[in-house]
């Protein structure tokens, strides 16, 4: 929490030194009405006082009460000033980190979790700053000063105010030590009824196909019978809290009173008209104790709640990121080849190695597949290259320069990389195909319709209501899968790369399509190499280089004739989709 | 992510129809009416005990104020009587009689012979004696030589004067100052008097008297100052009273109306939160039960965020506001209209004053409050499209960056971001004026209650009791308008959460099949399904997806379905299903109309395996056996090895009772595999494959489709794929199109006939 809080701006620490000089003077003017009040009340207790002396005691109370609304007024506003900027840029600068995330750490993290991060928890901190930042400059103050006013009155009153101080707090931190961590059993048993809800939703039909109706009822009523069951405890327990501090306001102040007049009844009678004052201005003084440990005791069941949340983010702000950038720019010797020069990978905190000692060079123009059954390496591979990882061992060169040398804006311009869940964003299909900067100029309308045509898109895209202006939803929900495929292979396209990197890109596509799809984009891509990962031998049988991974190992490369006759893996896997004649035939259709 | 559909409390969201949506929310909560009512009595109880309170703690200040006050009756009589025994006249009389000056000529002979006297002295004393009536007023002036003289120690009713008592008497008469009389004038002059039965000695009235006559001004604080001085008697007659008999009996009915309105209170929130979390418990049971009547069709319209967030937000809100909003809105309206009540029936002038001093600013109150709302909505808005934009750069994060599409990004969160902050500062600055405000209304309140109840006092028209009365009703007053204020926004949210929640309760369930009598049992099905010019239409499309299919299928034939995208392949399956009704034409299973069947009798018939690997949170056993507790865990084991998929769970930390969730613990592949054997873990004569391999690589859906094989003999099964390796041993390969079967045939036939599967099949091998 005070880590974030260190994000203040030096500005921004003088506006809350503002704020708390104009705090100050808000809790004087406060403490200062008190006073005003039992002169009134005396005035009007006592006969024969003058009118003109209550009015002026009145306005001038009014007066404290306008000074109070003016300062609250001006600490309102530097407060939401400082909490917005606050959330404003915690929220940005969190944002930038993530984006500079590798996938390593976002896995770690996970990438919905990350998302509460820079959302929800932001949220809650800001809701600390917002209001607690006002309570916990202003209850202390008064509470303090609310104490050094009533202290020298008489032992007695403060003793019983002391009393009930001490029995609020006693109350609440006994209602926070039960109900506290009960609170997090029912946002568990919420998350549960979540879950249990969500996977109703989402095997809908697979529930009706088991019949299993019943059985998603009676996993879910009893999940919500915890759930009730342990609200109505939490809510019952804490139901105690308000008529306790009703009874303890109210206790006290009829403690003071009664205690008062046994005071001013044994006093000598010159004191006692003054005591009488004292005894009103202390009972609305010790109002505003006890009101401001409320308030001290309402920022500590805040707190851990924000401070979890801070805690969250401060995670994502202190992570080291593996990943560093490098530092070239300038032009390359070769263009368009890829080589991994006895590449090996594994995850940073893992003991297997995904990848072992990979080696091979994909030249200008060439077409390089890779297959393996799941699990055995594929896209680990490819991820390598746009740096989503870095080798263990070994090199990764583009352009024959090691990947980790380049900045990643310059190694990014060279690719176009289409991944296995095609990426939609919010915004038009225009937006979506010309997304993002290739370091060339930007994108022409010209180029985009090329670019879907080639991806075989121009058909649906056109039957759309507004065609190439028709608004894609975020994550690409009003579109079919085989689509978002389509305009995510167009988006690699329109940005002319010298790279192109299909993650299993064609999965979603009929085998026609994909076929069509492949043959124009090799007319138009000649000059490009193309590392293509995919689970059909039709996908990449006529490939130049098709490299077979078993358990991360490259078992054989070579073109789809020679692996015919010199690796088992592969053999295998083609048997299982090809007939004999097509194994025999295939590339000469 | 639902952070989206997340409702602060701030956000005021409006029912389309308040009114409906109320009504129609309280006609669900018939069941509770009892202890709703129960607790909104308690509520308003605890209100009108809280008006009485203020009162009688007024009567408890009054009781301690009395006890400031001179007791001034008895002040009065004293005084009169002392000051009786004192006026002129009597003292003309008794003065001569007290000096009692010897002016016998014996003396004055004396005096006039005796050397220790001045001459200038004795003649001042010849000239006094010229006028005998004036000597007592005189005498004072004499030389204290003669007074010494003439002023010798007497007896006045047996009480003896001595000289120097005498001389004091002269010089106090003399110079008028405090009166201080010498003890024996005072027996004299001052008679024993009773008061209230206290009886005061001469001398006390005389110290009295000395004690009064040294107060000049009007001032009463220089009297009180002087109180303590005088006698006990004195005190005791006219110090003020304190009636602590009254204060202890007002003290304890106050502890006891203070209890009473807290228990009420506590009794209430009990009860109130029981209701409205026992609603909640209801509606979410509802919302459930609801789903699984739904028909299919409702899903395709509706996100899974959307039924989640009625499930748990809106039930939420509701169950929130009703345990706040509705006793507090009893309560407050209660205390309001209570308030008023006893303020007119106090007085009318003070009423109207308490009520317009405060509504003025509750009227600048509320402007502001209506403004703010502006500002809440659009923070949520703007809220929500940040969160949006987040969750959209987050999870493509990998194109992002591929693409440099950081500054894209970076602008646009900029945007959203600035326009939050802009929303954020303004909604967060007009709320936090809120209690600020709050306080000056009842300040302002106080003060003019007490500037036009000290006017009408002076006037005479009211008592003090009545001001102090009215100091608590403004505090009474002020406090349930904000109360009402907030209960209602939170009752218009409540409204427009229940407006949804009742929204997906009402809506239109599945057909209802009561009626149908007819059941296959699936031991003794033989396994023929014809299909019979099936058309159908989803709700809201403006084409058939299926348009005038017809098929037959043979007892134990392996079917497959291929075509494009779209061609509705997955429709078919659905409509087999019975998930949506046909909309003409006829599916008959052995001969019987699917209409004449419950969907928990198809389904009964049908193993069905699917696409979207669907997985539970619990163990992979459990993920398997699903709702058929019968199972053993050797045919779970069994299951397993035959698709392939023992090897890998016993791997796995706890085997079979390893526990899923969503992490990546189980790739895609092995979740298929998982939904596979669930599928397989009981014999049904039908089998569905909808694309049940896809996620598979090729080498393993070999294993799984030999296994599959064995399974499906004897059963008539219906495969859905894209790989037409798959498929091509099938017995029937139906192509479809744009929802019509354009060929049939098996794999050779197809391929000879040299059509659309021909076509479909050679792609795969093109580049």
């Amino acid at each position: 929490m005070i880590k974030l809080l260190k994000n203040f701006t030096k500005k921004e620490w003088i506006i809350i030194l503002i704020s708390f000089v104009l705090i100050f003077a808000q809790v004087w003017l406060e403490l200062k009405m008190p006073d005003y009040m039992s002169e009134i009340t005396i005035l009007v207790q006592t006969e024969g006082s003058k009118m003109t002396d209550i009015i002026k005691n009145g306005a001038l109370m009014l007066l404290c009460a306008l000074g109070s609304l003016i300062s609250s007024i001006f600490v309102g506003y530097l407060i939401a000033y400082v909490g917005a900027t606050f959330s404003m840029k915690t929220r940005k600068k969190l944002f930038n980190k993530v984006e500079k995330l590798s996938m390593h750490e976002i896995k770690q993290f996970s990438t919905s979790s990350l998302i509460t991060r820079t959302t929800n928890d932001i949220t809650q901190v800001e809701m600390l700053v917002g209001m607690g930042l006002q309570l916990l400059i202003k209850a202390p103050i008064t509470a303090i000063w609310a104490i050094t006013k009533i202290l020298n009155k008489s032992w007695q009153w403060s003793a019983i105010t002391a009393v009930f101080v001490v029995i609020l707090l006693s109350v609440i931190i006994c209602l926070v030590i039960i109900v506290m961590p009960k609170f997090k059993i029912v946002q568990k048993l919420t998350d549960q009824l979540n879950g249990v809800t969500r996977e109703n939703l989402t095997g809908i039909r697979v529930v009706r196909a088991f019949n299993a109706e019943q059985y998603q009822e009676q996993k879910f009523n009893e999940v919500n019978n915890k759930l009730t069951k342990q609200q109505l405890f939490n809510q019952k327990t804490f139901a105690i809290m308000s008529p306790i501090m009703y009874l303890i306001m109210y206790f006290l102040t009829l403690s003071i009173y009664f205690i008062g007049a046994y005071i001013i009844k044994d006093s000598l009678m010159a004191n006692k008209l003054t005591l009488f004052g004292d005894m009103i201005v202390f009972s609305s003084y010790a109002m505003q104790v006890i009101m401001s440990f409320l308030m001290l005791a309402m920022i500590f069941m805040m707190l851990p709640r924000a401070s979890v949340s801070a805690k969250r983010i401060n995670e994502v702000l202190e992570i080291d990121i593996n990943i560093k950038d490098g530092s070239y720019d300038g032009a390359t010797k070769e263009t368009g080849t890829v080589e991994f020069k006895n590449v090996s990978f594994k995850y940073p905190d893992a003991e297997e190695y995904l990848l072992k000692n990979i080696s091979f060079k994909a030249e200008k123009g060439e077409t390089v597949a890779f297959i393996g059954s799941t699990g055995s390496g594929k896209s680990s591979l490819i991820n390598l290259v746009p740096r989503f990882y870095d080798a263990t061992d070994g090199e990764v060169l583009v352009d024959g320069i090691n990947v980790k040398e380049y900045t990643q804006q310059t190694l990014h311009n060279k690719l176009g990389y289409v991944p296995q869940k095609a990426v939609m964003f919010n915004g038009t299909v225009n937006f979506n195909v010309s997304y993002g900067d290739n370091g060339k100029k930007t994108i022409t309308e010209q180029k985009i319709k090329e670019a879907i045509k080639i991806a075989q898109g121009t058909e649906f895209v056109e039957k759309m209501d507004e065609q190439y202006e028709t608004h894609i939803a975020g994550g690409g929900t009003n579109i079919s899968g085989g689509q978002k495929q389509r305009l995510a292979i167009a988006r690699a396209i329109a940005r002319d790369p010298e790279i192109y990197i299909f993650d299993d890109s064609f999965s979603a596509l009929d085998y026609k399509t994909d076929a069509i799809l492949r043959k124009e984009l090799k007319k138009y891509t000649k000059e490009a190499t193309s590392l293509i990962v995919a689970q059909r031998i039709g996908t990449i049988m006529n490939a130049d280089k098709i490299i077979v991974l078993d358990n991360g190992e490259c078992v054989g490369i070579g073109t789809h004739k020679e692996l015919l006759n010199t690796c088992n893996v592969y053999k295998q896997i083609a048997s299982s989709q090809l007939s004999k004649e097509e194994l025999e035939n295939g590339n000469t259709k | 992510m639902e952070t989206r559909n997340k409702k602060t409390p701030e956000t005021e969201e409006k029912a389309k129809n308040f009114k409906t949506a109320i009504t129609r929310l309280l006609k669900e909560l018939q069941g509770f009416k009892a202890l709703i009512i129960f607790s909104l009595v308690l509520a308003a109880l605890g209100s009108i005990l809280s008006i009485f309170a203020p009162n009688r703690l007024s009567d408890l200040t009054n009781e301690i104020s009395d006890g400031l006050i001179l007791n001034k009756e008895n002040l009065e009589t004293l005084t009169s009587q002392v000051t009786e025994s004192v006026n002129e006249e009597n003292l003309k009389t008794i003065i001569p009689e007290i000096l009692a000056p010897d002016l016998s000529e014996e003396n004055l002979k004396n005096i006039m012979l005796s050397s220790e006297i001045d001459e200038s002295d004795k003649q001042k004393l010849q000239k006094l004696l010229v006028e005998p009536n004036e000597i007592i007023n005189q005498i004072s002036t004499l030389p204290p030589t003669i007074q010494t003289k003439i002023l010798k120690d007497s007896t006045y009713e047996g009480i003896t004067i001595s000289f120097n008592d005498k001389k004091q008497l002269l010089k106090m008469m003399k110079e008028e100052q405090q009166i201080v009389l010498p003890e024996s004038i005072k027996q004299i002059i001052l008679k024993e008097i009773t008061i209230d039965g206290i009886k005061i000695t001469p001398s006390d009235q005389g110290k009295f008297l000395s004690i009064m006559s040294t107060i000049k001004s009007e001032d009463p604080n220089e009297l009180y100052k002087k109180i303590d001085e005088m006698p006990k008697s004195i005190q005791q007659l006219i110090e003020p009273f304190m009636d602590m008999e009254t204060i202890k009996k007002i003290g304890l009915l106050l502890v006891a109306l203070y209890l009473c309105s807290a228990l009420f209170t506590y009794l209430e929130s009990i009860a109130m939160t029981d209701v409205s979390n026992k609603f909640a418990r209801k509606l979410r049971n509802k919302i459930v039960t609801k789903i699984n009547r739904l028909p299919l069709s409702y899903f395709d319209n509706h996100s899974t965020g959307d039924i989640l967030s009625r499930v748990t937000n809106d039930v939420d809100t509701i169950a929130q506001s009703m345990n706040q909003s509705l006793s507090t809105l009893v309560s407050a309206i209660t205390l309001f209209i209570g308030t008023i009540i006893m303020m007119f029936y106090t007085n009318w002038i003070m009423a109207i004053t308490a009520i317009v001093s405060s509504l003025l600013g509750f009227v600048f109150m509320f402007a502001v409050l209506a403004k703010s709302q502006k500002y809440f909505t659009a923070r949520q808005t703007e809220l929500g499209n940040l969160n949006g934009h987040i969750e959209e750069v987050y999870s493509g994060l990998n194109v992002v960056k591929v693409y440099n599409g950081k500054k894209e990004a970076d602008e646009k969160f900029d945007l959203y971001n600035q326009n939050v902050y802009d929303a954020n500062r303004k909604s967060q600055f007009l709320s936090s004026l809120m209690m600020p405000m709050m306080s000056f209304i009842g300040n302002f309140g106080y003060v003019a209650v007490c500037i036009v109840g000290a006017l009408l006092t002076m006037n005479g028209h009211i008592s003090f009791g009545v001001i102090v009365a009215f100091i608590s009703y403004v505090r009474l007053f002020t406090s349930p308008l904000t109360q009402i204020a907030q209960a209602m926004t939170s009752l218009q949210s409540t409204a427009a959460a229940s407006e949804r929640v009742f929204e997906f309760v009402d809506e239109k369930e599945m057909n209802d099949q009561s009626k149908i009598k007819k059941h296959l049992n699936k031991n003794n099905v033989k396994g023929k399904i014809e299909f019979e010019n099936v058309v159908f239409q989803y709700e809201g499309n403006e084409s058939p997806t299926i348009k005038d299919f017809s098929a037959i299928a043979r007892p134990g034939q392996k079917i497959a379905i291929v075509g494009p995208t779209g061609a509705g392949k997955t429709t078919m399956v659905n409509l087999l299903m019975k998930f949506y009704e046909i909309n003409s034409g006829d599916i008959k299973i052995d001969g019987v109309s699917i209409n004449q069947l419950t969907r928990e009798n198809i389904h009964e018939l049908f193993t069905m395996v699917l696409q979207d690997t669907w997985v539970f949170e619990g163990t992979i056993k459990e993920n398997i056996i699903y709702n058929r507790p019968t199972v053993s865990d050797e045919k779970v084991k069994e299951v397993c090895q035959t698709v392939g998929l023992d090897h890998f769970i016993r791997t796995l930390p706890k085997g079979y009772d390893a526990e899923l969730n969503d992490s990546e613990s189980i790739s895609a592949g092995q979740r298929q595999l998982l939904t596979i054997a669930r599928g397989m873990i009981e014999d049904a004569p039908f089998l569905i494959l909808d694309e049940a391999t896809s996620n598979v690589d090729t080498r393993t859906e070999e294993l799984v489709q030999n296994a599959m094989d064995q399974l499906t003999k004897g059963k008539t099964s219906f495969i859905i794929a894209h790989r037409l390796s798959t498929i091509k041993n099938a017995d029937l390969i139906l192509v479809m199109k744009d929802g019509n079967i354009i060929e049939q045939g098996n794999h050779n036939q197809l391929m000879k006939k040299n059509g659309a599967y021909a076509e479909l099949y050679n792609s795969q091998f093109e580049l």
